[in-house]
C-alpha cells in the first residue's frame, strides 16, 4: 500500500494533475510522521511515507492549502473523507483546487499503546503480516496489530470513502462497531459518578489547545478562546470547574459538525478521552433529531442548523435527566 | 553516600512529609506521571518522566501578582502573592534539574523575579538518576549526565535499594532530618552508572550536532529557507511550550471580580497568534515567523546572551507530545547543514 | 510589596494638556505629590488602569524637570482610549523606569545633534531635546526637523514656538504633509525635507516616527553620506513585563524593554528584522 501511494504521488506531480502533494513525512523513529507538502517527485521519493502511523487527518490543512493557488493532491482515509466533506459543506475548502486520493484503511496504530504494552525506547517499527515488530533500545518486541490500534480504529464507523477523485484500495461500507459502548457506560452512571469521572479526566488538562488546533471542525479564523473581547478568553480560569468549561464549550461549538474522526483524543498529551464528550453529543443528536452523520453527504442539513416542526421541545432535557438530578 | 531498602521508601516519604510538603512523581488515572503532593498511599511512579516538567513548582501556570481596589479615581494595592513554604521536590530527572539553572538565568537576572525566587529558595531538589532512557532522550548532547544528576540531593534506585547523596548545604540539612537513611558504599551506584552509560551510547539522538548554533550565525540561520517546510504543519497549539521545562514566556492579564481587579500572570507561548500582536501591527504575522522564533530563541538568542548555554535540556517531551511530531531535534538536524 | 519590580506604585494625573486631536500630555506625580522616580532621556514606564490594561510609554519630560513626569500619548488602543477619556485627579499605576535611554552623557556629549521626528515620534525625543537645552554647553549645534500630517497634528507646538525656536544654536525646521491656509512654513514629507536641507555628516542623528518615515529618512541620510553608527532610534514592540523576562519584545537576541528601546541602526542591521 505504501509503495502504491508513493508512486501515485509521483505520478500526479509528473503528469501535472497537481503541483503539490499533501501527505506524511518520515521522522526519526518511524512512528513520528509529520504532515507535509511535497513539491517534487524527488521530495516524495526521499521522504513520503504511508504506514500504520499515518493517523493524522490531513483535511484541516486543506482549508489553507486549497487557497494557495494551483492544485494540491491529498491522501485521505475513510474517516478523513468525512471531515473533508463536512468542510466542503461549510464552504471552507475550495473543492476545485484539491485532488482527493481516497485510501482504504484497516486501522492506524497508536505508539502510546505500543509503549504501554512494555516497549520502551522504540527506535523503529516494522509491519510483519498482522504483527508489528518494535525495535527498541532494550531488544525487539512483537505486538499484534489489533492490540496496537488507535481507540477510534477499534470502533471504526465506516470503511466507506464519501468523496474522492481516485481510489487506492477497495471502496468500503459503513459499519456498526459499537462506538457508543463507552458512552452508554457513562450514561448508566449516576450523575455523581459521571461528574466525578469527568472532573477526574479533565483535571489533567493543561490547556495546551492541541485538541482544538487539530480538530477539523474547529476552524474559526478567530477562536472565542483567543479573543480578548469575547469574555471567554479563559487564559487563566478562576477555578478548576471553569477550566473544564473549555471542553464543554468546545463540544457544543462542534456539535453536529464533528465527524468523530478521533484526532482530539489522539493528540491529547494527557490522554483525556475527549472523543467521549463528542460521541455523547452525536448519540443525543441521533436520538433527538434522527440519525445524522456529519460529512456523510453534501445535501443533508445539520440538525442544529435546521428546524422541523417535529423537533423535540427543550423540555426533553427535563424528561431525560431532570428527575435523576 | 546513604542507602535505604526500597521496601522502606514509604517511610522515607512519610518522614520528609512530616516536616515539609513533599512532591513526588505519581501516576494519574491515565498511567502517566505528574508531580503530586505525597500523602499516605501515594506510590512513586515507574515512568521515565512526568508529562509536565518540574518547572511548575517554581513557575506555576497561573500566579496572582497583585490586586487593585478601584474606588472612583482612587486605586489601592492589595497584596495577593500566593504564600510559599519550604518544600521538597523528589524524583527530578537530570534534564529537569538542569532546566532550573536555565530558568534561573532568566528569572534571577536583575531585577530578580521575587515570586520565582522565593519558591526556588524554599524548594529542595532531590534528583533521581535514569536507568532506562527513551529513544527520545538527548540530554547528553547538552552535557548533562543522566547517571549523575545535580540537585540538593542525588538518588539512584536499583532492585534492592535507594541510594542518597547530599550535594549542597540544603541537601545536608534534609539528610540530617532522615535518620532512617543508613550508610552505603559507592559500588552499587558505580555499577549502575556503567550499565546506563552503555545504553546512552546507543541512543539514536546522541550525535545531534550543535555546531554553528550561536550568535555569530544568527542572521544566516534566521534567513534559512528551510523554516518554511519545518513550520508548515505546525498547528500553533502550544503543547511544546507547555510541556517544555525551559519555556518561560508569560502573559500578564487582569481579571475583574467585581470587587477587585486581580492582576495575574500565566503561561503564554510565542507560538500563539496574538503573542506579539499590538495595535501598531504584528511583527510575526504567520506561523512560520512564530515557529522560527521559538527555535531561534532556544538555539541562538539564548546561548548568545548566556555564554553558549542552550535553552534546551534534551528531555524529549516535545518529541513525545507534539501532535504532528515536529520537534527541536528535527530542527537541529535540518538547519544543522546551514549552520556550518 | 514596595520596590518589587512587578508591583507598580500609585501615581496621580495632575494635569492633562490637549496637544492635537489624538495626542494628550499627562502629568504624573506620586501620592506624595513629588516626582515618582528619576530617569534617563529615552527611558519608558508602564502605566495602567486596573481592569483596562497596562502599556509601556516613553517618558517625554526631561529628567531635568524636577517636579513631575510627563507622558505624551497618542490615542490608538484600549489603554490609550481610556487614558484619553480620563479626568485630572485620576490615579494610575506606574512602574519604571525601563530601558537603556539615550547616551546623552557619553556618545552625544560634545556632538552636533540632528533630531528628526514625525507625528507622535517627537514625544520620546522631547525628553532628550530638553535635557540638551538644559545642559546646553555640553552639546554642539542642535537641528530639529519635525513634521506631521497637518498643523493641528504638531505635538508640543506652543513650546516649540515659544522656547525652542528662539534659542541660540537651535535650528527648528517644521513641515507639514499638505498645504494649509493657516500655514506659511515648509510643506512636504520629512524624508524629503531632510534631504533638501542637507546636513553635515558629522552630526549625530536621533530619529523617531512612523516606520515609513524612518525607512525613507534613513535612505536619504545614507545618500547624504551618514554612517549608521551615528543614527539612533527608539523601537516599539508589544510588552508585558518590561524586565526582559516574559519573552515577548525581542528583536533577535535583544529585548526592546531591556537592551533598548534605543538602538543604533548598525546594531539593528545585525539583528533579524522582525519589528
Amino acid at each position: 500500500m505504501q509503495q502504491g501511494l508513493k508512486e501515485k504521488a509521483i505520478q500526479l506531480l509528473k503528469d501535472g494533475t497537481v503541483d503539490r502533494v499533501l501527505g506524511w513525512k518520515t521522522g526519526e523513529f518511524f512512528y513520528d510522521l509529520t504532515p507535509a507538502v511535497f513539491r517534487t517527485p524527488e521530495e516524495v521519493e526521499k521522504d513520503f511515507v504511508f504506514s500504520v502511523f499515518s493517523g493524522a487527518n490531513l483535511s484541516k490543512y486543506l482549508i489553507a492549502e486549497s487557497r494557495k493557488g494551483g492544485k494540491v493532491a491529498a491522501f485521505l482515509k475513510p474517516c478523513d473523507t468525512y471531515s473533508f466533506q463536512q468542510l466542503l459543506k461549510e464552504h471552507r475548502i475550495l473543492r476545485e483546487n484539491v485532488y482527493v486520493v481516497g485510501v482504504q484503511c484497516d486501522g492506524t496504530c497508536d505508539i502510546e499503546k505500543i509503549k504501554a504494552a512494555g516497549c520502551e525506547g522504540v527506535t523503529a517499527v516494522r509491519e510483519e503480516g498482522e504483527s508489528l515488530v518494535a525495535e527498541t533500545l532494550y531488544g525487539e518486541k512483537t505486538i499484534a496489530k489489533k492490540d496496537a490500534l488507535l481507540e477510534r480504529c477499534t470502533v471504526c464507523k465506516s470503511h466507506k470513502l464519501v468523496v474522492f477523485d481516485e481510489l487506492i484500495g477497495e471502496q468500503g461500507e459503513e459499519q456498526d462497531a459499537g462506538r457508543f459502548a463507552e458512552v452508554e457506560k457513562l450514561e448508566k452512571m449516576t450523575p455523581e459518578e459521571r461528574y466525578g469521572f469527568w472532573r477526574g479526566e479533565l483535571s489533567r488538562c493543561i490547556r495546551c489547545n492541541a485538541c482544538r488546533n487539530v480538530c477539523p471542525a474547529c476552524s474559526c479564523e478567530k477562536c472565542i478562546f483567543d479573543n480578548p473581547d469575547s469574555g471567554a478568553r479563559n487564559k487563566a480560569a478562576a477555578d478548576s470547574f471553569e477550566e473544564n468549561m473549555f471542553h464543554i464549550i468546545r463540544a457544543f461549538h462542534v456539535a453536529a459538525r464533528c465527524t468523530d474522526c478521533g484526532e482530539c483524543s489522539r493528540v491529547c498529551p494527557q490522554h483525556i478521552p475527549l472523543h467521549l464528550l463528542n460521541r455523547k453529543f452525536i448519540k443525543d443528536i441521533d436520538e433527538l433529531y434522527g440519525e445524522y452523520q456529519a460529512g456523510a453527504d453534501m445535501d443533508t442539513k445539520p440538525p442544529l442548523m435546521d428546524f422541523d416542526k417535529g423537533d423535540c421541545e427543550p423540555s426533553v432535557v427535563y424528561k431525560r435527566g431532570g428527575e435523576k438530578a | 553516600m546513604k542507602q535505604l531498602p526500597l521496601s522502606r521508601l514509604n517511610d522515607l516519604f512519610a518522614a520528609i512529609s512530616a516536616a515539609r510538603k513533599l512532591y513526588i512523581p505519581a501516576d494519574d488515572a491515565a498511567g502517566q506521571a505528574r508531580f503530586t503532593v505525597w500523602q499516605e498511599g501515594t506510590a512513586l511512579s515507574k515512568n521515565l518522566n512526568t508529562v509536565r516538567s518540574a518547572k511548575d513548582l517554581f513557575f506555576p501556570q497561573v500566579e496572582n501578582l497583585v490586586g487593585f481596589k478601584v474606588t472612583g479615581k482612587q486605586i489601592e494595592l492589595i497584596e495577593s502573592r500566593d504564600p510559599s513554604e519550604p518544600f521538597v521536590l523528589f524524583g527530578v530527572r537530570a534534564c529537569d534539574c538542569r532546566s532550573f539553572d536555565i530558568l534561573d538565568k532568566v528569572f534571577l537576572a536583575e531585577p530578580a523575579d521575587t515570586y520565582y525566587k522565593s519558591r526556588r529558595e524554599n524548594g529542595a531538589v532531590v534528583t533521581m538518576a535514569c536507568t532506562r532512557p527513551a529513544e527520545t532522550c538527548f540530554c547528553t548532547v547538552f552535557g548533562i549526565d543522566p547517571t549523575d544528576p545535580a540537585g540538593d540531593v542525588t538518588c539512584w534506585q536499583d532492585e534492592k535499594n535507594l541510594y542518597w547523596r547530599a550535594n549542597t548545604a540544603k541537601g545536608e540539612a534534609l539528610t540530617e532530618m532522615l535518620p532512617l537513611l543508613g550508610d552505603a558504599g559507592e559500588e552499587a551506584v558505580k555499577t549502575q552508572q556503567a550499565e546506563t552509560r552503555k545504553i546512552l551510547g546507543r541512543l539514536p539522538l546522541k550525535d545531534l550536532d550543535l555546531r554553528g548554533f550561536d550568535g555569530e550565525h544568527m542572521m544566516e540561520l534566521f534567513k534559512s529557507p528551510k523554516w518554511a517546510s519545518l513550520s508548515e504543519s505546525c498547528l500553533g497549539c502550544g503543547t511544546c511550550t507547555f510541556v517544555c521545562p525551559t519555556c518561560q514566556c508569560y502573559d500578564i492579564e487582569e481579571f475583574n471580580t467585581g470587587s477587585e481587579v486581580k492582576r495575574f500572570r500565566c503561561w503564554d507561548s510565542c507560538m500563539y497568534s496574538d503573542f506579539t500582536k499590538m495595535s501598531a501591527g504584528q511583527p510575526r504575522p504567520t506561523q512560520l515567523e512564530r515557529f522560527r522564533q521559538r527555535f531561534m530563541h532556544k538555539l541562538v538568542y539564548f546561548p548568545a546572551n548566556n555564554d553558549g548555554v542552550y535553552g534546551c535540556v534534551g528531555c524529549g517531551r516535545c518529541l513525545q507530545k507534539c501532535p504532528i511530531h515536529m520537534n527541536i531535534a528535527k530542527v537541529i538536524k535540518t538547519l544543522g547543514e546551514d549552520a556550518k | 510589596m514596595k520596590n518589587d519590580p512587578l508591583i507598580p506604585m500609585i501615581g496621580v494625573v495632575t494635569k492633562i494638556r490637549v496637544d492635537t486631536p489624538d495626542v494628550k500630555t499627562f502629568r504624573v506625580v506620586g501620592l506624595d505629590g513629588k516626582k515618582p522616580f528619576e530617569h534617563i532621556p529615552g527611558q519608558c514606564a508602564m502605566l495602567s488602569i486596573p481592569g483596562v490594561g497596562e502599556a509601556l510609554f516613553s517618558i517625554t519630560s526631561s529628567p531635568t524637570q524636577e517636579d513631575y513626569l510627563e507622558f505624551s500619548i497618542k490615542k490608538c488602543g484600549c489603554v490609550t482610549d481610556w487614558l484619553h477619556a480620563m479626568d485630572e485627579g485620576q490615579q494610575v499605576t506606574l512602574r519604571g523606569p525601563y530601558g537603556n535611554g539615550f547616551p546623552v552623557d557619553t556618545d552625544f556629549a560634545g556632538k552636533d545633534l540632528l533630531f528628526v521626528a514625525g507625528g507622535i515620534g517627537l514625544a520620546p525625543l522631547h525628553s532628550v531635546i530638553n535635557y540638551c537645552r538644559h545642559y546646553r554647553s555640553r552639546y554642539g549645534t542642535i537641528d530639529i526637523v519635525y513634521g506631521s500630517r497637518s498643523k493641528e497634528d504638531l505635538v508640543d507646538f506652543q513650546e516649540i514656538l515659544d522656547e525652542w525656536c528662539g534659542e541660540e544654536g537651535i535650528n527648528v525646521h517644521l513641515t507639514i504633509d499638505r498645504a494649509q491656509p493657516e500655514w506659511d512654513g515648509h510643506v512636504g514629507f520629512v524624508p524629503n525635507y531632510v534631504k533638501e536641507l542637507g546636513f553635515d555628516t558629522s552630526k549625530t542623528v536621533v530619529m523617531c516616527g512612523p516606520p515609513i518615515m524612518i525607512k525613507f529618512t534613513l535612505a536619504g541620510l545614507m545618500e547624504l553620506g551618514f554612517d549608521k553608527k551615528h543614527i539612533y532610534t527608539t523601537m516599539e514592540l508589544k510588552m508585558k513585563c518590561g524586565l526582559g523576562k516574559c519573552g515577548r519584545c525581542n528583536i533577535g537576541s535583544k529585548y526592546v524593554c531591556k537592551d533598548g528601546p534605543v538602538f543604533r541602526f548598525d546594531q539593528l542591521d545585525a539583528l533579524p528584522d522582525e519589528y
